[in-house]
């Protein structure tokens, strides 16, 4: 019944699966997002309503609203070729840095653009015997992502203030669908940054002894509401990157009068 | 109704092989290792292959099965398409001895060179003493049943060939049982850094992938890991703290 086949030499075995589909749907995710932002920043227009829409602004018909990729808001002087530089430029720095050193996303960007490996016992790209990884510099700077958490929480707190003026219109407070769109950004960035690896060693992780001391315990406390978001790190990775980019585009639309910033209620100055 | 599968299995050992096709009845729930036995019995009885528990506890029957690796004892084959021949290969990254049969000796030569657990009164009769918190964390860690799947898809070890400076994910899973233990009080952080290789790893997570266990080897084991030897190589700001506070 048995039958030989194959020549002497060792035969490979090859997965059998459609394992490429994970890599390429997240390089093409990835692609997309890059161009997008790529495109925003060097735009260097149509990101704060107040500037771009100063009529509607001025009527009190939309709220004051600043895109995520050019916030915080400040003025670049600097001109290169006679173009301003855009102040995005500049910001993107730093949410950049935090995802590309992200734990999450080296995975992600070392499997889909590197194949090291694309896909588990799927053969790496460039196989080689002096491997190293992430021991030496410059592949060791992967190892202060944790400075690059501490700016993102910076962030943070400056997107809560973007948080709190689109609330604001000209003639009182009030709540748009734009108000809206950049709560929720804050609220998924929030569950993005709170859930990273560096936050979760920093807040108790790096404790060998939980139940020694007080302080311990309260540690590991939030090291368990840390470990519950960081969990989830991939999803809200994903789901606060394609959410910024969103918030970035009903600001673009909404400044560049394609759509309106439906007003939910408004009250005035007076009460 | 019973059904007739064709698997496809490597025979051969360090010096080469082939591959040699078998016709097995099907019965229901079988598992690949099932039908590498059913080979054994009727077929073939020089088919040879580890195996001990048949319960995905022992950890023996590792092999890859259309490319993946797997326990044998774990994988149903009513969970792979029949209609092409099953393949059954050794681990790629062990030598092989004879057929699915590898040898591992080098996942135990290296777990020699780890530090066990120290205490800080080793000769104290008193019993430890451990609270559930504590205990938590590294009780993950124990559920390996070093079947050496995790060793086995590591790109470092099994495409790049560097068992020379990375003990891979297994050994990582025991150096971080052994550093977040409460009692334990060696300091494997240069260990970890200069001989066991943790900044080889880039956080690729297929040995979490296919750790039976389901252990999160990566997130839970080599992150944190990694995360303790930045604070003593990598930080600047920590340096400079352990400076300030006079400690090396
Ligand atoms: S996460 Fe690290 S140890 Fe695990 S398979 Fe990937 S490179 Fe190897
Ligand atoms: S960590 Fe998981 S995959 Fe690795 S040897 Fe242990 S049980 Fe097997
Ligand atoms: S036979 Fe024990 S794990 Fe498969």
């Amino acid at each position: 019944m048995a039958t030989v086949t194959g020549s002497g030499t060792l035969p490979e075995s090859k997965r059998t699966d459609a394992w490429w589909v994970q890599p390429l749907g997240i390089a093409v995710g990835l692609l997309v997002f890059i161009a997008y932002a790529t495109f925003r920043a060097f735009e260097n227009d149509l990101y704060l309503t107040t500037q771009h829409l100063a009529s509607a602004w001025s009527s009190g018909q939309v709220a004051d609203l600043l895109s995520p990729f050019y916030s915080p808001l400040f003025v670049v002087d600097w001109k290169i070729f006679g173009k301003s530089v855009s102040p995005a430029l500049l910001i993107l720095i730093f949410p950049l840095s935090f995802r590309l050193t992200c734990y999450y996303f080296r995975k992600a960007y070392y499997r889909a653009f590197f194949l090291k490996p694309p896909a588990c016992a799927v053969p790496s790209a460039n196989k080689s015997k002096r491997w190293t990884g992430e021991m030496f510099w410059p592949m060791a700077f992967q190892n202060l992502h944790r400075f690059t958490f501490y700016f993102a929480v910076l962030f943070l707190l400056n997107h809560l203030h973007d948080v709190y003026k689109a609330f604001h219109f000209v003639d009182g407070w009030g709540m748009s669908v734009g108000t809206l769109v950049v709560i929720l950004d804050v609220v998924l960035l929030s569950l993005y940054v709170f859930g990273c690896h560096s936050c979760r060693h920093l807040v108790g992780g790096r404790l060998d002894c939980y139940s020694c001391d007080a302080l311990s315990r309260t540690r590991y406390g939030m090291w368990r509401k840390v470990t519950f978001l960081n969990q989830r790190h991939a999803l809200f990775a994903w789901i606060s990157l394609i959410w910024v980019a969103c918030a970035d585009l009903y600001v673009r639309s909404v400044c560049a009068g394609v759509i309106p910033d439906v007003i939910l209620f408004k009250v005035g100055h007076g009460g | 109704m019973a059904k007739t599968i064709t698997l496809r299995v490597f025979r051969g050992d360090a010096n080469g092989g082939t591959t040699q096709d078998f016709r097995v009845e099907t019965f229901p729930g079988m598992v690949v290792l099932d039908a590498i036995h059913v080979i054994q019995k009727e077929q073939d009885p020089s088919l040879a292959c580890r195996w001990n528990c048949k319960a995905a506890k022992c950890g023996s029957c590792s092999a890859e099965v259309n490319g993946m690796p797997r326990l044998m004892c774990k994988t149903r084959v009513d969970a792979l398409p029949t209609d092409k021949p099953i393949e059954v290969f050794p681990l790629k990254t062990f030598p092989v001895i004879k057929d699915l049969v590898t040898d591992v000796s080098w996942n135990y030569e290296v777990a020699k060179k780890i530090q066990g657990l120290t205490l800080a009164d080793e000769g104290s009769k008193e019993p430890l003493r451990m609270q559930q918190i504590d205990v938590d964390r590294v009780q993950e860690f124990r559920k390996c049943i070093e079947c050496f799947l995790c060793q086995n898809t590591c790109h470092i070890l099994r495409d790049n060939e560097r068992k020379d400076v990375f003990f891979g994910p297994r050994q990582m899973i025991r150096l971080a049982s052994l550093e977040m233990h409460p009692l334990d009080v060696a300091d494997r952080t240069q260990f970890l850094k200069e001989v066991a290789g943790v900044g080889a790893c880039n956080i690729t997570k297929c040995c979490t992938e296919v750790c039976p266990e389901h252990i999160q080897i990566t997130d839970n084991g080599i992150i944190p890991l990694k995360e303790r030897v930045a604070d003593t190589y990598f930080d600047p700001v920590r340096k400079l703290l352990r400076w300030v506070g006079g400690r090396k």
